[in-house]
């Protein structure tokens, strides 16, 4: 029966495109869609891997031009200080725009209240939506994946929010081929996640493949940590430790990069790109399950807070 | 572990990639298959097996609800059913690959659409007791459809009609029959049981007649891409980069992903709409220049002569151009909530260009489940499949669906609110394309034995 065909063993297809190169090709095509088709767009920038491999990847676009798009920053006010410099160096090795909405000025100004829980990732939403309507950016690149999180794997790549920044998954564009569809009206914009589709061992990979620099918390190091519901969080001015919190010395590193209220560091002796390859491939968590504290909160933590406009 | 210790490389060299989209009715065992498939290549990890856990038992089930792990959304996990269309990830030491978990019900017939849309393979599931129905059909015919290269039939739960020969090659012969019908170039029927385990992972030790894949070899082993750089070129311009800086005064160059073929330093091209023509000076692949490019590469082209090209432009091989129409008919699949009506003003997005068009006809609605044509139906609703005829205001270099997914396709956007209309796929119908092509003996009309 001829219509059912058996693949021949050790094909080699000259023209496939490594999983890395494929990705890469479809992230640098919607960089390149959304300086096509926006006016004012903006990276969301954080120093963390996943939006730094996201300025690699628009540098790489728009070569040997400079990227045509300002950075975003939303500052919590307790950030990582090695990841804060890293930022700045990064900026302006790059001669690139920064814009930084920060969280403790809205405290400061009364405008957001401190949670009990100490914990100010959900307090970004407002000071970057507020950043995104009065700048008018019209396209907001997240570094978001949708292996991070359930929610997330139902995330458009261009998606569409409204005047308040809100996500309606149920009122999803459908997204067919590569035909992104960016029109929105005036007032709402749309976010564009161009690494939707890599996972947190693409990232890694590719940033031993292009040798990218990142900020040293990444990699293991000693450092003063105490326990809370599990997690070694870093202690510093933002509120931690408590009195019936005892600090200690560990060998740790960062998975992800975030508020230093809710975002763990995890026992690792990987001081190399290898070493912490090695270790994901064989890791049994997923990196938000073991370092992120807002995660947990509840069953549908993050498909709530992207309604209101998280990323 | 017959699939993946063949090869004793290191699980972190460089793979390929596979996008591939599941279809099957609600109660076929698609998350079951898709939940084993994830579970067994080590992609579902202990946390997120420990939510699903915690949720089921909050829910007062006595055993872990596998369908929490891919049902991601409140609405989905309140009604038990996969509303929207969710990406999933999973590798092996031969390939990685993005599975696009598509809903089964009747009413979605736009997300297997969306899912179809940019797989290279489509698994289409059946129950071995109830054998191809019509949600099977409707399947088939969205494959075909969309022209997704590579169709698997998984004929699941073998366990359930005692793992016979005779039951899987009646149903895998009357699928194969109907695919080849309409079209679909390659179809892989796997008997499986995916609550079992069997052929999915691991090859079965019930079913010994059967001497094929399982499921994950053959998504391990099945060619990639080949379709895109077999057909002409074709580089839509996405965006002209001309930095004037000190460094590069005077450097233009054309960003954009070659959509189809494969591009040369020295090749002489045409410039579409314009007609201008010139040669290929140079090729930057990100930052390496080099003198061959192909698809779905994203490059920067760079031309001899100073002609005029912007974003929405296409750069083809002066001897192999499409052609340029203002009247486009198509097949497309309504997915809007409002209906699509004749005279309705719309945008039409294909490559990177967007022209105003005018819907002039639509002079039949497909029925799925039987193929047959409604005529003149005058309208098309949501998850309807219908024929159309525009009219754009300028025209657009165009290919047959058919030829070239990427150029071949294109929306239909409200131009009030911005709405996805429509998607298109231009040319004629599959139907006709299978009928037209079909002077090779049809398929199934003989008993020949199973090539398993």
């Amino acid at each position: 029966m001829t219509s059912v065909a058996t693949v021949p063993e050790g094909t080699v297809n000259p023209y496939a495109l490594s999983h890395l190169d494929s990705l890469e090709s479809e992230a640098v095509h919607i960089f390149r869609e959304v300086a096509g088709e926006f006016e004012r767009p903006v990276i969301l920038f954080s120093g963390g891997k996943d939006s730094i491999v996201m300025l690699h990847l628009a540098l790489k676009a728009f070569a040997p031009a400079p990227i045509p798009f300002t950075l975003l920053h939303v500052d919590t006010g307790h950030n990582f200080p090695e990841v804060l410099d890293y930022r700045d160096r990064t900026v302006a090795a790059h001669g690139l725009r920064l814009h930084v909405a920060s969280v403790q000025e809205y405290i400061d100004a009364g405008t957001l209240r401190e949670r009990p829980d100490g914990t100010r990732n959900p307090l970004q939403t407002v000071p970057l939506t507020e950043a995104i309507q009065r700048h008018r950016f019209d396209a907001v690149f997240g570094g978001g994946r949708r292996d991070e999180e359930k929610a997330r794997a139902k995330e458009r790549v261009f998606s569409l929010r409204d005047e308040f920044s809100q996500w309606d998954p149920r009122r999803q564009r459908p997204e067919l081929w590569q035909l992104y569809n960016g029109r929105h009206a005036p007032g709402e914009h749309v976010r564009v996640f161009p690494i939707s589709n890599w996972t947190e061992l693409d990232v890694w990979q590719y940033i031993q493949r292009e040798r990218i620099e990142l900020p040293e918390i990444y990699f293991a190091h000693h450092r003063e940590v105490f326990n809370r519901h599990g997690m070694w969080l870093t202690a510093g001015d933002w509120g931690g430790p408590k009195d019936t919190e005892p600090t200690q010395t560990r060998l740790v590193r960062y998975r992800t990069v975030g508020d230093m209220s809710c975002t763990g560091a995890v026992d690792s002796d990987a001081t190399t790109l290898d070493a912490v390859i090695t270790e994901i491939a064989a890791s049994r968590l997923t990196e938000r399950g073991a370092t992120r504290a807002d995660d947990k909160m509840s069953e549908a933590a993050m498909e709530d807070r992207k309604r209101e406009g998280y990323f | 572990m017959t699939t993946t210790t063949d090869q004793s490389a290191d699980p972190l060299a460089e793979t390929t990639l596979l996008r591939f989209a599941t279809a099957g009715s609600v109660d076929d065992g698609k998350s079951t298959l898709v939940g084993r498939l994830l579970h067994d290549s080590k992609s579902v990890l202990t946390d997120q097996l420990e939510a699903v856990e915690h949720a089921s038992r909050n829910r007062g089930q006595d055993t872990p609800d596998l369908a929490l792990l891919t049902d991601g959304l409140r609405a989905e996990r309140e009604q038990g059913i996969t509303i929207d269309v969710a990406y999933r990830y999973f590798a092996t030491p031969r390939r990685r690959f993005i599975l696009a978990d598509t809903p089964g019900h009747v009413q979605y017939t736009r997300n297997m659409v969306t899912g179809a849309s940019t797989a290279e393979l489509a698994v289409v599931l059946v129950d071995a007791r109830n054998g191809v129905v019509e949600q099977t059909r409707r399947h088939a015919a969205v494959a075909a459809l969309l022209r997704v290269p590579h169709v698997v039939l998984a004929v699941n739960k073998m366990d359930l009609v005692g793992y016979e020969e005779p039951v899987f090659a009646a149903i895998a012969k009357e699928f194969t029959a109907y695919a080849a019908s309409l079209g679909v170039p390659e179809i892989t029927a796997i008997p499986i049981s995916a609550l079992a385990g069997d052929n999915v992972v691991e090859p079965s030790a019930h079913m010994d007649w059967y001497g094929g894949p399982t499921v994950l070899e053959h998504l391990e082993t099945v060619p990639v891409s080949h379709d895109l750089t077999a057909c002409p070129a074709r580089f839509p311009v996405q965006y002209v980069i001309r930095p004037q800086s000190a460094e590069h005064p005077d450097y233009r160059g054309y960003a954009g992903q070659i959509a189809s073929g494969v591009l040369r330093v020295g090749e002489s091209v045409t410039v579409l709409p314009s007609g201008r023509t010139s040669t290929i000076a140079g090729i930057d692949a990100l930052g390496e220049s080099v003198d061959t490019a192909w698809a779905p590469q994203s490059v920067t082209v760079r031309l001899a002569d100073d002609v005029d090209v912007s974003r929405g432009d296409l750069i083809a091989p002066s001897g192999d151009l499409p052609a340029s129409t203002q009247d486009v008919e198509a097949t497309v699949c309504h997915v809007a909530d409002q209906p699509l009506t004749v005279g309705r003003r719309v945008l039409l997005k294909h490559t990177t260009r967007t022209v105003k068009a005018i819907v002039k006809d639509i002079p039949s609605r497909l029925t799925l489940d039987d193929l047959s044509q409604h005529p003149a139906p005058g309208q098309l609703v949501a998850n309807d499949i219908g024929r159309v005829v525009v009219r754009t205001a300028e025209p657009l270099a165009l290919d047959a669906y058919a030829d070239s997914r990427r150029t071949g396709s294109f929306l239909l956007i409200d131009p009030a609110d911005g709405t996805t209309l429509s998607a298109g796929m231009a040319g004629a119908s599959f139907a006709e394309a299978a009928r037209a092509g079909a002077a090779a003996p049809a398929a199934g009309d003989d008993d020949a034995e199973w090539d398993f």
